[in-house]
């Protein structure tokens, strides 16, 4: 085998599509070891655990798409449309926290990140299998707590949950914030178990430097969540306080400051972000790899600047302040800080640009969220430079340019990553295929939807449209109009996936162990995979994402049949 | 999982065991090193739980420094002082029960860990007494405050910061009370030996970590 990284790209090799060949289905496997309802709820199976995860958030990014389509209906026409201005803002909370805490902050590494990361450090299950289990139903209980809070008390705090609004509304905020906590636990309990499974789980022969890239996302996430979070957990343990008793610890009128929530706040929920991204940063690395049939470039680089990326988002919590009274220097501090986040993104981007430079590309469903990925996270990424200048972020405060922004950089981003992850891995977690066809349709709807729905918003934003606003003045409509059309647009093409997915679970053809002949450590076992995740112990001798011309013609590679 | 044990081999090679917790079976090593990683980057998160609260006290003292010193006056030093020394030393009793219960000596370990759980018990108590005292005086938070003898503005806000931090410690110090009588019912039993104290190691550790936090709540609230 080839010892050097930069052996010539695999151009020989045929391109990777989907080929469903003359597999049969593995007769004993993860999904029918146990067929009750009991061998479902109680297992403590990582691959069955991040499956119930999986339903769980679909269900709430279905529940937050909903909210999304009825906000932008209401914005359609200037004046009230089809719900009152009460109703629009419990929507765009709902909206908001659902996404956030239920959709966004699970959807990688919680079901991804639990399935694959044991498979990819050849372990059988996590460190913690049990507190996995219990981080699933914390999960589930604080979903339902917080959904519940809000279809009941009706919140409309926005998810920011600012005070002084969120302690003076009329408006249940209570078992929103209880339901954030107890979602913060599971978090933390998630995060936890995947630091302690990479450190003592690797199998032998897995150092480090032959982690899998997704590994080290995953991994740089889990520092997040566990040091990150607590401080979530605190601000809602104070505001509920604050709401139910009035201590004042953030009312100025008994001495408090409001502004101390907002640090406190964003302290978390500003590293959350890259608890969002990060995971979907990992997955597009790999993906990147397997349909450019090539080395990642800049592996160590790709690696470090997760971590880079987990270590400056924590000290950039302040470019949310600029305008809520913050000396100079603080703003300029956090300003220079942000942007650091934008070098060492930059780094990665351009890693994988020259991982696709001069590869033998196959443009499959994934490879197609791998375009929409990049360009969302370089035109997110490069109007977040912008608006981590002070000046210019004084302008665009609380208009729709930074709605466009984050809804570019974070949802883009973890869209691109969840949905490439799905398309890579769904014949390995399921053990059939998809349709390519609709597949492709489907993507160029999602990708081409999202940029229409979120490009006009950047020029309302920039034209001065405030965010969170039930009605706004006649000029605006036709680019309100604009982003309606497109978020049409992306939700068909969710219905589109969840029609052909659904159909590919039962009646897709079988799949095999290894469809995209792709060189990562989980496809070495059979799809679906068996309980303890591979029938022969596996041997890792070639290091992670190695597509030179040696290990390709290795025979050593060829999948085993599971014939 | 029941369907697993009866595969043993197939055409393809021997299967592996059912999943964890066996995977760590025939490295104990691993696994004690596994369950003390992850308790302690369980008190790295109890840290930062703590932190904002530090930091929500540094910026209410930087508001009303004159209102933190005399209300800091009025706290009682003997009692706070006694606190101090009675958690101090039941931690030094929880190291002596995690040495003993290594060494397989759950007696001793058992009547180590009830000394300990006692002197817990002192503590809440003794704050117990305090608490009643701020109530009487009304040395309350917000709008419950009505305590003449503090006249800086401001008052309310260390009361707030007192109570929340005090608060939240007791809660775990009662946490850690539960978790030692736990580990304490399985020295009772003998469970522990040279090669399986990690309970004992863990629950120790979150008592250190209450203690911990305790060294940092005294000298800031009793006697900056």
């Amino acid at each position: 085998m080839s010892s050097s990284a930069s052996s010539p790209p695999a151009t020989a090799n045929s391109a990777p599509a989907i080929s469903p060949g003359h597999y049969t289905f593995p007769e004993h496997h993860y999904l029918n070891n146990g067929k009750t309802v009991r061998s479902w709820l109680l297992t403590l199976d990582h691959k069955r655990i991040a499956l119930l995860y999986l339903s769980v958030v679909l269900v709430s990014f279905l529940l937050g798409g909903i909210f999304a389509m009825v906000i932008r209906i209401e914005l359609l026409t200037p004046g009230p449309t089809i719900i009152e201005a009460l109703t629009y803002n419990r929507m765009f909370t709902l909206h908001g926290v659902v996404m956030i805490f239920l959709f966004m902050i699970p959807a990688i590494p919680a079901v991804f990140g639990n399935f694959f990361l044991p498979i990819m450090i050849g372990a059988k299950d996590v460190a913690f299998p049990r507190w996995n289990l219990v981080s699933f139903y914390l999960y589930l209980f604080g979903a339902i707590l917080a959904v519940w809070g809000m279809v009941n008390g009706g919140t409309d705090t926005g998810w920011t949950f600012y005070t002084p609004y969120s302690t003076t509304t009329a408006q249940g905020v209570l078992p929103v914030l209880l339901g954030v906590f107890v979602i913060g636990f599971s978090s933390i309990l998630t995060g936890l178990n995947f630091i302690v499974t990479v450190h003592t789980l690797r199998a032998p022969g897995i150092t480090w430097f032959k982690l899998p890239l997704f590994i080290w996302a995953i991994y740089a996430t889990a520092i997040i969540q566990v040091l990150a979070t607590p401080v979530i957990g605190l601000v809602a343990m104070l505001l509920s306080a604050e709401s139910a008793f009035g201590f004042g610890f953030f009312d100025p009128a008994r001495g408090g400051d409001p502004v101390l929530f907002q640090h406190l706040f964003w302290f978390y929920s500003h590293p959350a972000v890259y608890i969002m991204v990060l995971p979907a940063m990992g997955v597009i690395s790999e993906t990147v790899a397997a349909y450019s049939r090539k080395n990642v470039f800049g592996y160590g680089m790709i690696a470090a600047s997760s971590l880079g990326i987990a270590f400056v988002g924590f000290f950039a919590w302040g470019h949310h302040l600029f305008t809520s009274g913050q000396s100079a220097f603080d703003a300029g501090a956090f300003a220079v800080i942000s942007m650091l986040v934008g070098v060492f993104t930059a780094i990665k981007v351009f890693n994988w640009v020259g991982t696709l430079y001069k590869g033998a590309i196959a443009f499959t469903a994934p490879f197609a969220y791998i375009c929409g990925f990049l360009f969302f996270l370089v035109f997110g990424g490069m109007t977040g430079v912008a608006l981590a200048t002070v000046s210019l972020d004084i302008h665009w405060q609380d208009t729709y340019f930074v709605i466009a922004h984050f809804h570019f950089i974070m949802v883009g981003a973890v869209i691109m990553g969840f949905l490439a992850g799905l398309h890579y891995w769904f014949p390995k977690m399921f053990g059939r295929t998809y349709h390519e066809g609709w597949s492709l349709v489907a993507a160029a709807l999602i990708v081409l939807g999202f940029n229409a729905t979120f490009i006009p918003q950047f020029l309302l934003g920039n034209a001065g449209m405030p965010r969170r606003y039930y009605e706004y003045p006649e000029r605006f409509q036709a680019l309100n109009v604009a982003s309606t059309a497109g978020a049409s647009l992306l939700a068909f093409g969710f219905i589109i996936i969840a029609i052909y997915l659904g159909f590919a679970l039962l009646y897709g053809p079988v799949a095999g162990p290894n469809p995209w002949g792709s060189r990562g450590y989980e496809w070495m076992t059979p799809s679906p995979p068996p309980t303890e995740n591979f029938d022969v112990t596996p041997s890792y001798e070639h290091p992670p994402h190695d597509y030179t011309d040696d290990a390709v013609d290795d025979p050593g590679f060829a999948p085993a049949r599971t014939t | 999982m029941e369907a697993t044990s009866a595969r043993v081999m197939t055409a393809e090679g021997y299967l592996a065991p059912p999943p964890t917790p066996h995977h760590y079976e025939g490295n104990p090593g691993a696994h004690k090193h596994a369950v003390r990683f992850g308790m302690w980057l369980f008190l790295a998160t109890e840290i930062l739980l703590f932190a904002g609260l530090f930091c929500g006290y540094f910026v209410f003292r930087a508001d009303f420094p004159e209102a933190f010193d005399q209300a800091a006056r009025h706290l009682s030093l003997a009692l706070g002082t006694t606190n101090t020394f009675l958690l101090l030393t039941s931690s030094l009793t929880v190291a002596l029960a995690h040495h003993n219960a290594e060494h397989g000596h759950n007696r001793n370990a058992f009547w180590l860990l009830v000394v300990s759980i006692a002197m817990g018990g002192g503590f809440l108590c003794i704050k117990a007494v305090e608490y009643t005292e701020k109530f009487r005086e009304g040395a309350l938070p917000g709008r419950f405050f009505s305590f003449s003898e503090i006249t800086a503005p401001g008052g309310p806000m260390f009361y707030v910061v007192y109570f929340f931090a005090t608060g939240l410690h007791a809660l775990h110090v009662i946490v850690g009370m539960s978790l030692l009588t736990w580990v304490a019912v399985r020295c009772w039993h003998k469970e522990f030996s040279p090669t399986h104290y990690a309970p004992v190691e863990n629950a120790g550790l979150y008592w250190h970590l209450v203690d911990l936090v305790w060294i940092f709540l005294y000298p800031l609230l009793y006697l900056v």
